[in-house]
């Protein structure tokens, strides 16, 4: 052990290299209107992003809070069955679309990259400061679809009812998620380009942080899917606007091929939401239990066999939909073949979590609920991999919770998690810890609470999509509307101290949770070109013990940092 | 090495890793190319294997001479297009400007040609509408497929006319130095559309005629 400190650039923390050293931070280095809206620094535009998808957040949310009122009785009291359809759809389009799909890597991914592998920028700076545009004005054409009147077709936008017979404003929606679809794929061109070509040097491939791994293959699934979405939506629009009849049954065509295509986009886009959420527990928790992570290679390749195996899946969103039965066992097969890397990461951070030296922070509050969150609505998703059972819950409560257990439950609390976690990085401020821990159990038990309820009402029948039901499923309704109050109280309570710290917080220190990656080798908030002078790194990530040598239990570790100063 | 410190830009060192990752960005913004059109191809080879007739009789309408002549067109904008961009890396100011010079010329005819035939299409009833020209009902997915395809074709051949003229204006006029990588980016974008092309062809216009 001490000769593995002694050869060490820096054991212990980086304490020595406190303060700016006279460099201005990114936030302060240029003023005025001009350098934010026309900046290319990642860093800045990760804060545009963040802005941005806020303002979806609400607006997602606004349309959970009105059905969630509307379920509250088994009649209609708030809402007419279109305006229910409306609702539903729009919580659906934005939350996929404006917040999940952009947030971990528009955010965090957009502000660290650049950070963990040691590079001034990305690769094409103009072009992340043109995705954010394109972000813009996707969601400003989706909020005037909204404003003048919604959508109803569900954010599936099902064909014949998107073309022939919706009277909503389908093709204003269906062109905001084209166009949010190319500001997705110019991040994901974007990221993938940055790994290939900036890392530092030293930073091989098998010494990336899990969080660039998990950004890495989420760009992969980025660009090759969403041009199939691109796709599909524009023919909707062809068929809308110029009469194109493609998916017409009049005419021989065939709508189940609207939903072949869409599913082989928006199966992998279930990966796009939650892989990135994957890094940043994987960094969380081994930063919080002082442990190297357990089978680092695996995680990768975990990662990189989801990002693959996703592509060839979509057909189990389509067991009922009439395709053959030995289409529906494969698509079974490889559903259950998905699970096994997911499995193998909950595992593994697991075994991180064994014998370390655990603290429950913040963020590791988050990150520990993750876990449990996303087993559950993991092993969920393989009741809906067997066809048998899903013929019996399709379009049911059941599915629901499932994919909320995994979005919600898992990629929004990653999210809280990450966010507490690089919040004194990105802000230079320490936010205040009791409350944070406070909001994070609170969350926990509000998503539960929520969701946990749609599982059985599922199971015993009740359908999605409905805005009246019968008596029987109210109190699960009950339930869960009152745990959603729960829930919006612990997303809203983290944005008030938040703001609180920005001004009160105290000042962070370079490294305030002494961790091993390059992002804590440099100050808080960090210069415009991210580091003092270029790192180069000498050993993989998570040193937060000795190689090869078991923890202590008497004393906190001494820990390795990735990179050093050069 | 002239011209090579004006065309480094942030954040790279090299010019050299600056123009490999230029490429290689493109390259990957192809591949998502290659799955848009790949996907409406995927979709149009379904509809093909369930009405088989009925595309092979409405691909007989398509106008074979006009889509012969833009493959021809097509084909050799993208040698000028290649000749140009490997002008531009050599340094060779006067051919480059040739080569990208002509490579619009030939967009453009490819687009002015396009045009002639759509127009001539809309004449004989090909838009599917109240007086289609033909009977069978899924010679109409035919003719969908027909309009979104060379229509998307159509917008991308667009997309490059705008970027190969900013870009040869810019070498024109000076601002841009010739061994910017993005002469190169931009060539391997128009490849793109040709290729596109050369698998669009034989499925509209070749299908109904073997």
């Amino acid at each position: 052990m001490s000769d593995i400190a002694a050869e060490g650039p820096i054991p212990g923390d980086a304490q020595p290299h406190q303060g700016l050293r006279g460099a201005p931070s990114y936030l302060t280095a240029e003023h005025g209107l001009a350098a934010w809206f026309l900046t290319t620094d990642h860093k800045r535009i990760a804060l545009l992003y963040a802005a941005a998808l806020t303002v979806f957040f609400f607006i997602g949310g606004a349309g959970a809070v009105a059905i969630r009122m509307e379920l509250f009785t088994p009649q209609a009291d708030l809402l007419s069955a279109d305006g229910y359809n409306r609702m539903f759809t729009l919580h659906g389009t934005v939350m996929v679309w404006f917040f999940l799909v952009p947030s971990i890597p528009n955010t965090f991914g957009n502000f660290l990259l650049p950070l963990m592998i040691g590079a001034r920028d990305l690769a094409f700076p103009r072009l992340n400061l043109f995705s954010w545009y394109l972000f813009i004005g996707a969601g400003a054409l989706l909020v005037y679809a909204l404003v003048a009147g919604g959508v109803d077709t569900g954010w599936t936008f099902y064909t014949p009812f998107s073309t022939a017979y919706s009277q909503s404003y389908v093709m204003a929606a269906a062109l905001a998620v084209v166009l949010v679809g190319f500001s997705s794929i110019a991040t994901g061109v974007n990221f993938i380009a940055t790994v290939h070509m900036l890392r530092a040097p030293g930073m091989t491939w098998f010494r990336l942080p899990l969080l660039v791994w998990a950004l890495y293959g989420t760009s992969l699934v980025i660009v090759l899917a969403t041009p199939v979405l691109t796709l599909v939506l524009l023919l909707i629009v062809a068929e809308r606007a110029f009469g194109l009849p493609i998916f017409d049954p009049a005419y021989g065509g065939d709508p189940l091929l609207f939903q072949h295509l869409f599913w082989f986009y928006s199966h992998p886009a279930v990966y796009i939401m939650i892989l990135p959420s994957f890094g940043v527990v994987s960094e969380l928790v081994t930063c919080f239990s002082r442990r190297q992570v357990f089978g680092y290679t695996f995680m990768v390749y975990a990662i990189l066999w989801i990002a693959v195996v996703g592509f060839l899946v979509w057909g189990h969103h389509m067991f009922v939909s009439g395709q053959s039965l030995y289409a529906n066992i494969v698509f079974s097969f490889l559903s259950f073949i998905i699970a096994v890397p997911s499995a193998i990461k909950v595992f593994n951070w697991t075994f991180t979590l064994y014998r370390g030296q655990i603290t429950f922070d913040a963020p590791m509050l988050y990150a520990l609920g993750f876990i449990g969150l996303f087993t559950l609505g993991g092993l969920t998703g393989l009741f809906l991999a067997s066809v048998p059972i899903d013929v019996h819950v399709t379009d049911t409560y059941f599915v629901v919770a499932h994919f909320h257990f995994i979005m919600v439950g898992g990629a929004v609390s990653a999210f809280y998690g990450g966010l507490h976690f690089w919040w004194p990085k990105i802000t230079g401020r320490m936010y205040p810890d009791v409350w944070a821990r406070f909001a994070a159990v609170l969350m926990f038990f509000g998503f539960c609470f929520t969701f946990f309820p749609q599982f059985i009402m599922g199971f015993l029948g009740m359908p999605r999509r409905y805005q009246v039901y019968p008596p029987e499923f109210q109190i699960w309704h009950v339930l869960s509307s009152s745990g959603a109050v729960l829930l919006a109280c612990a997303y809203l309570l983290p944005m008030g101290y938040l703001a609180w710290s920005l001004i009160w917080g105290d000042r962070a220190e370079e490294d305030p949770w002494k961790a091993t990656g390059l992002e804590w080798r440099t100050s808080s908030p960090p210069p415009r070109d991210n580091f003092r002078t270029m790192p180069a790194v000498d050993t993989g990530p998570y040193f937060y013990h000795p190689d090869k040598e078991g923890p202590r239990h008497d004393e906190p570790e001494a820990h390795q940092n990735q990179g050093r100063e050069t | 090495m002239s011209g090579g410190q004006e065309a480094l830009r942030e954040p790279w060192d090299s010019l050299r890793r600056q123009r490999e990752a230029a490429s290689f960005g493109t390259w990957l913004f192809l591949g998502s190319e290659a799955l848009l059109f790949g996907g409406l191809m995927m979709a149009f080879a379904v509809n093909r294997v369930l009405h088989g007739d009925a595309f092979a009789a409405a691909g007989h309408e398509t106008n074979v001479v006009y889509g012969t002549v833009n493959t021809l067109v097509l084909l050799t904008s993208s040698l000028t297009m290649a000749v140009g961009a490997e002008a531009a890396r050599a340094e060779l100011r006067k051919l480059a400007l040739v080569g990208l010079s002509l490579t619009l010329v030939f967009a453009l005819a490819f687009l002015i040609i396009k045009g002639f035939e759509w127009r001539d299409d809309f004449r004989q009833h090909l838009f599917p509408g109240p007086n289609f020209k033909l009977q069978e009902s899924a010679a109409r997915i035919f003719f969908a497929f027909y309009w979104v395809m060379t229509g998307l074709h159509g917008l991308h051949v667009t997309g490059g006319i705008a970027v190969i003229g900013w870009i040869t204006w810019q070498a024109w006029t000076g601002q841009r130095a010739l061994r910017s990588p993005a002469f190169e980016a931009v060539a391997l974008y128009w490849h793109l559309v040709d290729i596109v092309w050369v698998f669009l062809y034989p499925l509209l216009y070749l299908g109904g005629r073997a």
